[in-house]
């Protein structure tokens, strides 16, 4: 079987598996799988940046933030239809990426780094104290249940729900999983091997690159919106510092550059901490460093890294 | 008939060091013309001036008649400037068809296409392939950059350069640590190129030049020696001196000077 055969057979059986998850797991679960769906998608977008682009960020919960109370803004008081709330929040954090990014994308590496951490911080932030917009740090409560689509009835089972994130999930990872194949995936791609040379065969990079940090952000804002549906609730401890990290952790974990490996990573991180921290309250931190440092130790390239016997540029 | 490239006092000063100092020297379009020079003489920084990666701090960069001294690096690319580097430099982690595609797809207007997967562009792919053959390394073309040898990273970096469909091609030691056979190559891959590509080449290798070239320019200490036919510059006593450096021992010592 070729390899490309291969991976195809994989990915039926996983869109199988994912679509018969709601009879084979109990509520609780199904609303972990959930969680695992909305985090793996805010993981796809750190690593449009980070893995595909070179551009390592601890920002995207802010976008992920911009798009949670946008939805929940929309939800409660324009209109329960879920892509309606998606389209809005994803515009609305496509506009503050757009905003936001031109002043990261003055700097490349760690100082990029900590300037999307910065960016992170201030909208944490700012979360907390624009109490009329966000009710600050008592959260954003009483979203309505999400509507699917015009005409039909409000999802108020968990299992419907998970389906409602999962069909967004696919939309946007195929979406993404296109834009890395096409020939602006490979720009990105020459941008996080060498800037320089890429400007040396006629490309402005910056441009570029500040438009994959709007793409991402409209994935983290996406994300965001699917987690203020499933959970009726926002608040600003929701695009913390510890989302952004946990997020970069899924990706590294997962492996740099794949996007099966990210949501990978990003099913291992929510699992290390809702299940096996659950054993051990409040450890739950401490398991994921050690999670971390096994990964690095003995899957140097992260998850996705295992199965291909040799480095293959996605 | 308007020059390829000309340039008018150019200078180039990182502070009391005189980098490039009032050089002017034309090329003609379509001619093999050569930079060469002692260690030092500034031959790269010359071609940093012209590719724009840095911007000169005085006097003028003309491109076929157009002043392009204040243009953008990736700006001078599209109007037709491409240059190599003396140091391989290449997408390491992207196969070597990707390495040219880069280029091609740019070139074809396609660098922003989001949508249609890079692998179905038949076109591109076969822009691609055909210009790794011309640098003879077409078997490696599904290589990431990062496992070709040396020799070959050199012939990736020419044929990167030519997917740009330059006017002007700018290479730096094209054929450092290659070996003969691949020098060989090289040149004759230089010769084969159309005549509407004009190629300003500096290279140590003063055989390859000498073979190559059909105009030579010396440059000494950042400024401009003599410019002239290889069999001028082989008998200017000037150039002589400036190699074997009577009276001026740093020529012998390369790296104290530059």
């Amino acid at each position: 079987m070729s390899r490309v055969t291969r991976r195809r057979v994989v990915g039926a059986l996983v869109l199988v598996l994912l679509l018969a998850l709601p009879w084979l797991i109990n509520a609780y679960a199904i609303s972990t799988a959930t969680r695992i769906l909305v985090f793996a998608m805010l993981a796809v977008s750190v690593n449009l940046l980070t893995g595909v682009t070179g551009l390592p960020t601890l920002g995207q919960s802010a976008y992920f933030g911009v798009g949670a109370y946008t939805g929940a803004i929309v939800a409660t008081s324009v209109s329960a239809v879920g892509p309606v709330q998606i389209v809005a929040a994803a515009l609305a954090a496509t506009v503050a990426a757009a905003v936001t990014g031109p002043v990261a994308m003055r700097a490349r590496g760690v100082s990029f780094l900590m300037i999307t951490l910065a960016i992170g911080e201030i909208a944490y932030v700012a979360a907390g104290r624009l109490d009329p917009i966000t009710h600050g740090t008592d959260g954003f409560s009483g979203i309505p249940a999400v509507v699917p689509l015009p005409g039909m009835e409000p999802l108020r089972l968990d299992g419907l729900v998970y389906y409602y994130v999962l069909a967004a999930f696919l939309v946007v990872y195929a979406f993404v999983a296109l834009l890395v194949r096409s020939p602006f995936g490979l720009t990105l791609r020459g941008i996080r091997d060498n800037e320089d040379r890429l400007r040396a065969v006629g490309y402005p990079t910056t441009a570029y690159a500040l438009t994959a940090y709007c793409i991402a952000g409209a994935v983290a804002g996406v994300a965001g919106s699917l987690w203020a549906s499933a959970q009726q609730f926002v608040s600003p401890g929701d695009m913390g510092f510890e989302v952004a990290a946990l997020a970069l952790l899924a990706v590294a974990i997962g492996g740099l550059g794949s996007m099966w490996g990210s949501c990978v990573g990003a099913a291992m991180v929510v699992i290390t901490q809702d299940y096996i921290g659950g054993f051990l309250a409040g450890y739950s931190t401490l398991l994921l460093g050690v999670l971390f440092v096994l990964v690095v130790y003995l899957l140097p390239r992260g998850v996705s890294g295992v199965s291909l016997r040799r480095k293959v540029a996605t | 008939m308007t020059a390829a490239l000309e340039l008018r006092s150019v200078s180039q000063h990182f502070g009391p060091l005189k980098a490039i100092d009032d050089v002017s020297f034309s090329v003609e379009p379509g001619s093999r013309h050569a930079v060469i020079g002692p260690n030092g003489a500034g031959k790269s920084t010359l071609f940093a001036l012209i590719a724009g990666t840095r911007r000169a701090t005085g006097g003028t960069v003309l491109l076929h008649g157009r002043d392009v001294t204040a243009m953008s690096e990736h700006r001078r690319v599209q109007h037709g400037v491409v240059r190599t580097f003396q140091h391989s430099s290449l997408f390491l982690k992207c196969t070597s068809l990707e390495n040219v595609l880069m280029a091609a797809q740019r070139v074809a207007g396609a660098s922003w296409s989001p949508v249609k997967p890079l692998r179905r562009r038949r076109d591109l792919h076969e822009t691609g392939l055909d210009l790794l053959e011309r640098a003879g390394i077409a078997d490696r073309h599904a290589a990431p950059a990062g496992w070709l040898s040396h020799g070959e990273r050199r012939q990736l970096e020419v044929a990167v350069a030519l997917a740009c469909r330059p006017r002007v091609l700018l290479l730096d030691e094209p054929a450092a640590g290659m070996s003969a056979r691949e020098t060989e190559r090289l040149g004759q891959l230089i010769r084969e190129l159309p005549r509407d590509v004009t190629v300003l080449l500096v290279e140590h290798d003063l055989d390859l030049v000498f073979d190559l070239a059909d105009t030579v320019t010396v440059l000494h200490l950042g400024q401009h020696l003599t410019t002239g036919s290889p069999t001028d510059v082989r008998a200017s006593a000037e150039v002589q001196t400036a190699y074997l450096g009577a009276g001026d021992s740093s020529d012998l010592f390369p790296g104290s000077s530059s």
